[in-house]
């Protein structure tokens, strides 16, 4: 048996869902749109267990956005294989008019429905007395429950209804001829706002027979509204939003970092432990270097998911979200976004994997997607180390006035890519094209303590979406970049390290080993490809050993450190031991004698990382979000051939 | 306070009347983002944040 829930969004539904399902629960896709699927099992007592379906959060059942086409859809089509037996409407008993609209709607599908009034004790708190009973009756013997979900009042009698068995039979519908035959009778704007007045009208008449409203005094309200005017304050309310961010930034980088490392070196030993207690040979390099690594990297980042998410979390439940979408809208409208961009645009900052995933807040589906295309843009956490290094290696350090220059240049590097994400999106705004209407009706809740019990569902979700979706693409693209850096063609790498002279010395030996890395990785197919694009990179002012650098960065940015310690043979550790910045500095062409790493390639440099897309986990995540490979792809294109664009600018104009 | 008195037709009337306001509300704008737009919006009990376009499609009596 399949039973659908169906409700407004902010109506507790999914509360509802999780309270029914726990953690029995399942994403999966409808065919060819981007909505999920959530499905979950309802196990009671010893009855067979029933399907749930967590349909989208809607407003009504005509289509205008893909949430409710699905919602329709599901609904509507007998032979499908997700249409239920039964439908939980679920509404807000404190706005119960509004929410009635979506009720009665469904109701007149003619399906089996139940209606679960939830939230009863806000309504009670805003003076609001609903007689169920009477709510029954009047639809002809529809089942009506009072719940509170958040704590699981009324729920034992909504179990209990779901596994009753049910005679079939007829329904008088709510409002004659708007919904013939599981459709929407009609598609004019203005037949359809007619039928929308006339169901209001009805349910008015309707609750005044079954709910009791007494005035209550308005103090709390009035405390609401004081908040609001100073969180909607042109001065205090952006000053708030931007502490707010600070603290955010703040803890993320704190608290991030060690559960990061940890999982670093977790992987590394285990890595270690497979080399050591496996017989050498291919299977065990690929485990080792390959498979272990490539999961490591794709579990680091569930540190930086679980937080962000957390405060997205915490800031959509006590209701601030919707503040700061409603102070920021006017100011992104022009840019082709929307207030509900702000969020994961700033998330970018930190990782752009938790910010293209936290952009499904947004509605409209064109500014959803411009959102995902230039978020990568923004300097994320992974691009710091590179320009630590070339920041160290080429900005002198002098001030200019108060300010020191490697300062000011690390500034100027976060604001192009804030400045570079707007313009983007102002490009885009131009070349998607888009039926639907931007639009921000939107309810701005009273502010609340957030609902805990709902967290861990929500942050194992968004872990779960990323490890076991993008994870896989991820991990083929890491071992497809193993097996390039590990091995060339025919013999080339052993003859090129059997070339090398053996150490005599202990002492020699590590220096040896460090060379022989050198030697192997640019003999390797990276190291040719690294060697082959040297001509196109060359006007960029880069050497072979950075195109490899380059290459090797697309499995995360901050790899091109690392690499560039095993192309030159030295420790990767270049703040505590100098020896990669003073063997950067020594680097020659060999050509001319000139220094490689001069102002001029390292700013061209340090532009490249700023525009370039070198993360293969952002478009495995836009890849999963926009379920095209168009979009990724385009954003591979784009992003680089800005990124070669302002390079080849900087450089020639600095050299 | 006022009474709405129409939703004008428009690609947007549909989600106004989604989200609650119908002929016979009573309304109240309560306060406004910077730059005035949007504005929120007491549709009886409730706050709605309506963007000065999409405000404008609503009269009042």
């Amino acid at each position: 048996m399949k039973v659908a829930l169906v409700g407004n969004p902010n109506s507790g539904k999914t509360s509802i869902f999780n309270h029914l399902t726990g953690l029995n629960q399942r994403v999966g896709n409808y065919p060819g749109i981007t909505v999920d699927k959530k499905t979950g099992v309802f196990r009671y007592h010893d009855n067979p267990p029933i399907t749930l379906i967590d349909l989208p959060g809607i407003y009504s059942l005509y289509p205008k956005s893909r949430d409710e086409e699905v919602v329709l859809q599901v609904l509507s089509s007998k032979e499908g294989e997700d249409y239920p037996d039964m439908v939980i409407v679920v509404v807000d008993a404190s706005n119960l008019e509004r929410n009635m609209l979506l009720f009665t709607q469904v109701y007149d599908l003619g399906l089996p429905t139940i209606l679960v009034l939830n939230m009863v004790d806000v309504a009670r708190k805003n003076g609001i007395t609903i007689n169920h009973e009477k709510i029954r009756e009047l639809f002809h013997g529809t089942p009506v429950f009072q719940v509170i979900a958040r704590t699981g009042e009324g729920m034992e009698a909504v179990k209990e209804e779901i596994v009753k068995p049910r005679a079939a039979k007829v329904v008088i519908p709510f409002l004659e001829g708007e919904f013939i035959d599981c459709q929407p009778a009609t598609d004019e704007t203005e037949v359809q706002k007619n039928y929308v007045e006339e169901r209001y009208r009805k349910i008015r008449q309707y609750l005044g027979f079954a709910v009791k409203k007494e005035t209550i005094p308005s103090s709390m309200a009035e405390k609401h509204r004081k908040a609001d005017k100073i969180l909607t304050h042109p001065v205090f309310g952006y000053l708030f939003f931007v502490a707010i961010l600070f603290m955010i930034f703040q803890a993320i980088y704190a608290w991030a970092e060690w559960p990061m490392d940890l999982i670093d070196t977790i992987f590394l030993s285990l890595s270690q432990l497979a080399k050591e207690s496996l017989p050498d040979g291919v299977f065990t390099r690929l485990l080792a270097e390959g498979i272990i690594p490539g999961l490591g990297g794709v579990l680091i980042f569930i540190p930086q998911i679980a937080l962000l998410f957390t405060f997205i979390f915490i800031l959509e439940e006590t209701g601030y979200m919707s503040r700061v979408v409603f102070i920021m809208d006017r100011l992104m409208r022009p840019f082709g976004l929307n207030g509900k961009s702000v969020v994961p645009l700033i998330s970018g900052v930190a990782c752009a994997i938790p910010a293209v995933m936290a952009t499904r807040t947004i509605d409209n589906w064109k500014e959803r997607l411009i959102t995902i295309m230039v978020t990568p843009l923004m300097s994320c956490s992974a691009r710091l180390p590179v320009y630590t290094l070339l920041i160290a290696l080429v900005i002198p350090d002098e001030y200019v006035g108060p300010f020191n220059l490697k300062g000011l240049a690390l500034m100027g590097l976060y604001l192009i890519g804030l400045f570079a994400s707007l313009l983007a999106a102002l490009v885009f705004k131009w070349i998607v094209k888009s039926k639907q209407k931007s639009f921000l009706v939107m309810e701005l809740p009273l502010y609340k303590m957030p609902r805990w019990n709902s967290l861990v569902i929500t942050i194992w979700e968004k872990i779960r979406l990323f490890v076991f979706e993008a994870g896989k693409i991820i991990m083929a693209i890491s071992i497809i970049l193993w097996v390039l850096a590990s091995y060339g063609p025919g013999d080339r790498m052993n003859t090129a390290v059997a070339k090398l002279d053996k150490p005599q010395t202990q002492e020699g030996y590590e220096a040896y080993e460090k060379q022989v890395a050198s030697v192997r990785l640019a003999n390797s197919y990276i190291g040719i490809i690294g060697k082959s694009i040297e001509p196109a990179i060359a006007p960029l002012g880069y050497n072979w050993q950075i195109g490899i650098a380059l290459v090797t960065s697309f499995a995360a940015r901050e790899v091109f450190v690392g690499s560039m310690a095993t192309i030159y043979s030295v420790g990767e550790d270049f703040e505590e031991n100098a020896t990669l910045m003073v063997r950067m500095r020594n680097e020659k062409h060999p050509g001319t004698g000139l220094p490689v790493y001069t102002l001029a390639t390292g700013i061209s440099l340090m532009l490249f990382y700023a525009f370039a897309m070198q993360c293969m986990s952002t478009l495995a995540i836009v890849l999963r979000e926009t379920k095209s490979w168009k979009w990724p792809a385009i954003q591979l294109l784009y992003m680089t051939t800005l990124a070669y664009l302002f390079a080849w600018l900087a450089f020639t104009l600095l050299k | 306070m006022a009474t709405v008195k129409s939703i004008s037709i428009n690609s947007l009337s549909p989600k106004l009347l989604d989200m609650g306001l119908f002929p016979g509300k009573e309304i109240r704008v309560v306060f406004k983002a910077p730059f005035g737009d949007p504005i929120a919006v007491d549709v009886e009990g409730y706050i709605l944040s309506l963007r000065k376009d999409e405000a404008s499609l609503v009269e009042v009596a």
